[in-house]
This record gives structure tokens, C-alpha cells and sequence, in this order.
């Protein structure tokens, strides 16, 4: 058994649910946002082909990312802006520092990039001395708090607006005790605008980056993004390299999908294109790998990377609604997360594709089809052929299949087994079965169904 | 027409009732069946754990059980679909024909045998689980995420032949139970809450039976509704269609 600091999901999730009435308003809150997706999609009669035509396109990117990263290089080059390429999260951090550095900058404004959490980017520059602030209010308000975002779109959903408001009692001087959003925004509104009038840095995440012209599109609902970059002397983008897609006419498929998909808004906010550098200003684009090629070489998983972080999965997941973003222990949460971070690391992470019941919902409201839960059972026959189950289980797998796959041991197991239950059920109704815990146990029968087949039907 | 009746092993040893129902019911639609006596199980414990590796000897089993009927038909979206999806053998020609002939029951009534008529009564409040496995992976019924596709139900179809009966609409038509095979014990704390909550959903809409086509899914929810003292009851579809009075 893995035994670490951070819990594995299971345990997670019994702190999670210890707060019942908490986890039905998680549910509640993220089931509403899935309901605003579904109606949404009802707007769009040609939602199932936008879905195919998203997959093929980001197939297509697959079998061609080599060339398409290079075409997007040489383009971007052509438009004046900085192209620098991270073989993991490592080196990502050093080059945004780096260019910090270079800047004479101490301070950074960052607007959401799940690609700097999964570096942890804030951490390394914060030990390198550089003040960094998140203007996406959801991430302003986990950063407050010390804490990762919980969800890849709603980074704050597992904070209720009591907890909001105490948080920025807290940091911002807010009255004690308010929870008025529009009070509280205001409050985060001001204490940003300071932010956004002194940073010299700022970094963006990347949702499109566009082959063909060598620009790029970052998607806000807060408009952080360009408020940041168009006040600040650098812009940095951070890309993972499957962002990348070939021509600007396919942002028409991809922007119709992404918000709905998230929100059920027919398209975010604000969707905005850079393409150069502003006169006077400098533009970086960092491109990183982090694992990513080692999981465009994995046949079975290789698609996970078509994922255009739309949190439609996470939404609709019956197992994430009720165990919250901390309990994946990694920066992309949910069923993506739990196929995504396996590849990063399989021992630390070898919890995460067993975090399901398999139910499929998330492969079908995924907006680039990729076959999440098929991908959730394949990583676990891939983390339990390399080992990293505990050996309690595999003794108890293989006994299990050598009673199953004979009839004869089959039958026997059965017939002890209902005896058991049927005269002597406290061996099996007690505290060391979580089956009883919470359930009763099915009412044994006298007869099997194969006994009473050979009573009524040979004779 | 020859009918293999696939029973999986937690429905042998547990519900023998929904197994006798499942016979008569396909009897009484006129088909041939047989129960093949050397059957076990259909190897989804250990393949859904990450042990697929060690489901050989299963797979053989089912092969020389099932090998030799015109169909192999289930009262279990769950098992049917692992089945269909991960029998392999090395008997491969075999192994092909029954993954392509295997049926969950009421796919097996509504698809192949065209059933119209039913000559059962059951005058209940019931709520109908839309099972995962048959729901989203043999496609039982049209599911809630594909939002603009052509509504339909092979198991409320069925449903809707039984005299006396009235089908409660839930709030959340689709969403899993929570059982998920070793998830279930795995992942106690999220399992029993999935399942308290759709439990609640049936409640909040006054059935007396919650049915489905997944004895699992049924066996998970009874738990809960046992150690809540509930006075409603679950009952596998084949009961209810061929229930009299």
C-alpha cells in the first residue's frame, strides 16, 4: 500500500463526505452547471457532429503535432514573438523566471493557466522571490487561502459564499460576516485593479494556439486575461503543446463547443486573439511537453490529449460531485485528471483511474469524444500488470478467479457463503465489512438458482 | 431458436428469483432456453480491479458453456457488456459469435423478439434505475448527455405493457447508483452516498418499487433502503414483467 502524506481519493473522499450537507451542495452546485450545459447543447441541433468534427480535427493534431509545432514556431517568430520550449515543468519555471529576470521585474500578474499549477509555477517563483497574483477571481480567492484550485474552470466551487466572504475579511479587510457576491467582487475588483496598473509581467494561460497564423486564443469570462497582458510591458503565454490547432477557421468549431461544454454559455466572454506583441511590448510563448510526448506514445491513452479543458466531465461526474477536487491530489481533478495524471506518475497517482464506477457519462458529454471511462479501465489494468497495487489485492484477485473459473469451486464457495450469511451473519455483519457499514446485506437464499434449475427443470 | 440463459453468479447465489423470472419470461415469449449447468461468472470482478490478465480461465469457461446457442441472453446490462466487449478465448472464432449474440434481456424482447404484449399486471408506483452498463454502453434507452438525440427506452417500452403499473419520472433520469463492482467497498464513503441519493430521488416521488435492468445496482440500493427501515422495495424488471396478481 502506498503510504504518503497526501491521502489517496478513497480516504479523501470520508473527510469529504463526513460534512453531508456540504457534499449535497457540492453536488447541487456542479449538477446545475451540467443541466446549464444540457440545455445549452439543446440550442445547437448539430451538437453530435461539432463534437465529431472537434475530435477529427484534434486527431489530426495528434498525427501531425511535429509539424504543426513547428509551422506555429515559425509563424509566431515571423509576428515578433519570443518562442521557448520546456521539456517539463522544470524548465517551464526557469524560463518564465528567466524572462521575469530579464524584465527587472519582482512582481507577475497571472491570469488561469492549469498549466503553471501543474508545474507549480506560483510555489518555485515565490522561492525565488517573486510576487505572484492570480486575477481570476476564483484563483484569487484559493490563493488567499493557500489552496489549489478544486475544479479546472471553477477553481473556488468547493467554497461556499460564507467561506468567500471570510476569506476576504480575512486578506482584503471586507465587514465580518458578508457574503453580498456583489459587495464581495467589488472588494476583489479594486484590490485587482491595483494589481493589474503595477505588474510589468503578466502570464496567460493558452486555450487555442493556431498553427496557421502563429497566434493564439486565451477564453475569460473576467476579462483578467487581457487586462493583465495589455497593461503589462511582457505578456508570457504557457501552452502545453496539444493545444496547438492548424487553421484559425477551426477556432469556429472548438469556441461553439468549449463554453458550452463548461458553462452552458453559448461562448465565453471574452475571447481573445493575440497575434504580435503590442509597439513597445514583448510576447513569449512557452511551449511545454511535461510527459506529453511519453503520452502521445501511448496508443491506448494517446487521445487524452485532444482534452480542451472544458470541465464538462468533472460537472457531470457522479464521484467528483460527491468527493470534491482534493481528493484527485493533482492539478487537473475529475475523470481527465484521473486518465491525465497517471502519466505523470503512476505510483502517486495509481489511486486516481479507480476513483469510478465506470458509469461513461463523462466520455459522452466530453465535446472532443475522448473515451474517458475506457481509458479509466485501461490504466488500471496497466497500473496493476506494473505493480502498483497492493499485494493484499492481487493475492485476493487471484483467488477470486481460480474459485470463478471453476464451476465445481464455483458452486461451493456459493453454497458456504449463503451458509454463512443465512446462520452465522456476524462474521459478516460487522465494522470490518464496508459493504455493512452503511448497507444491509442481501437476504441469502436457501437455493441457488443452478439448485433450483436441477430441482424443477431435469426432472 | 435456441436461448443460452446467462445467469451471472452474485444473481445465482442471491436473487434465484429474478433468474426464475428471467426463464419464464423468455418461455413465455416463446423461446427455446436452456441454462447451461457448468456456467461461474462472467469475469467482471477481476477485469473492472485492473486484472483483466487474470480472466482467462473465465473466459474459457463462459466459451464452452455458450459456444452453441442462437443466442446468449442476460437479465444484466453489466455482465452482457463485458461480455460483449472483453470475451476472448482461444477458441477466437467462438469467443466473435458470442460476443455478437449475447442480449441484455429487454434489448433481447424489443430488438430480436419484437415484443408487443405482455400478460402481466403490477398496479405499483415504480421508479425505473437506468443502469450505466446498459445504459451508456449497450445503449438501453436514449441517455440524458446526448442532449439532441431521439428519446427512447427499451426497458420503459417494456414497462409500458405491464397492466396497472405508473413509471415516476425522477429528477436525475441517468445518473449511477454509486455500486460500481469493487467500487463499492473500495470507495464506501462516495458509494453509499451515490446510492442514498438516487435512492432519495425514487423516494421523493412516492414509489413503491424501484426496478431496473441490473440486479447489482438493485442489490446496492436495497442495502440502503433495508438500513433506513424504508418500506420500499426493489424488484428486477423481469419481475415486474411477469408479475400477476
Amino acid at each position: 500500500m502506498n503510504k504518503q502524506l497526501i491521502l489517496d481519493h478513497a480516504d479523501a473522499a470520508v473527510e469529504f463526505n463526513k460534512n453531508e450537507a456540504k457534499v449535497d451542495w457540492h453536488d447541487e452546485t456542479l449538477w446545475f452547471v451540467r443541466t446549464k450545459r444540457d440545455r445549452a447543447v439543446a440550442q445547437i441541433p448539430e451538437w453530435e457532429q461539432l463534437r465529431e468534427a472537434a475530435s477529427q480535427i484534434k486527431n489530426h493534431v495528434l498525427s501531425n503535432m511535429h509539424d504543426l509545432l513547428i509551422q506555429f514556431e515559425e509563424n509566431a517568430i515571423r509576428n515578433g514573438i519570443k518562442i521557448h520550449w520546456a521539456a517539463d515543468g522544470d524548465e517551464h519555471n526557469a524560463i518564465v523566471l528567466d524572462i521575469i529576470k530579464q524584465a527587472g521585474a519582482t512582481r507577475m500578474v497571472k491570469s488561469k493557466s492549469m498549466l503553471t499549477e501543474e508545474c507549480h509555477l506560483n510555489k518555485y517563483l515565490i522561492d525565488n522571490g517573486i510576487e505572484v497574483i492570480d486575477s481570476d477571481l476564483g484563483e484569487r480567492i484559493v490563493q488567499m487561502r493557500n489552496e489549489p484550485p478544486s475544479h479546472i474552470v471553477l477553481p473556488a466551487i468547493h467554497l461556499t459564499k460564507a467561506e468567500v466572504g471570510e476569506t476576504f475579511h480575512e486578506h482584503l479587510g471586507t465587514d465580518k460576516g458578508a457574503t453580498d457576491p456583489q459587495y464581495l467582487t467589488e472588494a476583489a475588483r479594486q484590490h485587482l485593479r491595483e494589481t493589474f496598473l503595477t505588474r510589468k509581467v503578466a502570464l496567460t494561460g493558452v486555450n487555442f494556439a493556431i498553427a496557421e497564423t502563429g497566434g493564439f486564443v486565451v477564453c475569460t469570462n473576467e476579462g483578467n486575461a487581457d487586462m493583465g497582458a495589455h497593461l503589462a510591458d511582457v505578456h508570457i503565454a504557457a501552452m502545453g503543446f496539444e493545444k496547438i490547432i492548424p487553421r484559425a477557421e477551426h477556432l469556429g468549431v472548438f469556441l461553439r463547443l468549449l463554453a458550452r461544454s463548461a458553462t452552458g454559455q453559448p461562448i465565453t466572454t471574452f475571447s481573445s486573439h493575440f497575434h504580435r506583441p503590442r509597439p513597445g511590448q514583448e510576447m513569449h510563448i512557452v511551449i511545454v511537453d511535461n510527459g506529453r510526448s511519453r503520452q502521445l506514445g501511448r496508443p491506448d491513452f494517446r487521445n487524452s490529449l485532444k482534452c480542451i479543458r472544458c470541465a464538462a466531465c468533472l460537472n457531470t461526474c457522479p464521484v467528483y460531485r460527491r468527493s470534491g477536487g482534493f481528493s484527485y491530489h493533482s492539478a487537473v481533478a475529475g475523470p481527465i485528471g484521473s486518465i491525465l495524471a497517471p502519466n505523470l506518475d503512476m505510483k502517486k497517482n495509481a489511486d486516481l483511474p479507480f476513483a469510478s464506477t465506470l458509469c461513461g457519462s463523462c466520455s459522452n458529454v466530453c465535446p472532443v469524444k475522448i473515451d474517458i471511462h475506457d481509458q479509466l479501465y485501461k490504466w488500471r489494468q496497466v497500473l496493476m500488470r506494473e505493480g502498483y497495487g497492493p499485494g493484499s489485492k492481487t493475492v485476493a484477485m487471484k483467488a477470486m478467479a481460480t474459485v470463478l473459473e471453476s464451476p465445481r469451486l464455483y458452486r461451493m464457495a456459493g453454497k458456504v457463503g449463503r451458509g454463512v450469511l443465512r446462520f452465522a451473519p456476524i462474521t459478516v455483519e460487522n465494522g470490518l465489512n464496508p459493504w455493512y457499514n452503511q448497507r444491509e446485506m442481501p437476504e441469502p437464499p436457501a437455493e441457488s438458482f443452478h439448485d433450483w434449475y436441477v430441482n424443477h427443470k431435469k426432472a | 431458436m435456441k436461448v443460452g440463459l446467462f445467469i451471472p453468479c452474485y444473481i445465482d447465489q442471491f436473487y434465484p428469483n429474478v433468474a426464475i423470472a428471467t426463464l419464464k419470461l423468455l418461455e413465455k415469449v416463446g423461446c427455446e432456453v436452456a441454462y447451461p449447468l457448468q456456467q461461474t461468472c462472467c469475469g467482471q470482478p477481476m477485469a473492472n480491479s485492473g486484472f483483466e490478465h487474470l480472466t482467462g480461465g473465465c473466459n474459457e469457461n463462459f466459451v464452452r458453456n455458450f459456444a452453441d446457442f442462437d443466442y446468449i441472453v442476460s437479465p444484466s446490462g453489466s455482465c452482457t457488456l463485458h461480455i460483449k466487449h472483453h470475451l476472448h478465448s482461444t477458441n477466437e472464432e467462438a469467443a466473435t459469435g458470442i460476443r455478437s449474440r449475447i442480449y441484455e434481456l429487454t434489448e433481447f424482447l424489443t430488438d430480436v423478439l419484437n415484443v408487443t404484449a405482455l400478460d402481466a399486471t403490477f398496479p405499483y408506483k415504480v421508479g425505473l434505475h437506468q443502469s450505466c452498463h446498459g445504459q451508456r454502453g449497450l445503449h438501453l434507452a436514449q441517455m440524458s448527455e446526448l442532449v439532441v438525440s431521439p428519446p427512447f427506452s427499451k426497458p420503459v417500452q417494456l414497462l409500458n405493457l405491464v397492466n396497472g403499473i405508473e413509471l415516476i419520472q425522477l429528477d436525475r433520469r441517468d445518473e449511477c447508483c454509486g455500486f460500481g463492482g469493487t467500487f463499492c467497498v473500495t470507495e464506501e464513503a462516495v458509494s453509499v452516498k451515490m446510492g442514498k441519493d438516487r435512492v432519495a430521488d425514487h423516494l421523493r416521488h412516492g414509489v413503491n418499487y424501484i426496478t431496473g435492468v441490473d440486479v447489482s445496482c438493485l442489490m446496492h440500493m436495497e442495502g440502503i433502503l433495508k438500513r433506513a427501515n424504508s418500506a420500499v422495495k426493489v424488484k428486477h424488471i423481469a419481475e415486474i414483467l411477469t408479475a400477476t396478481l
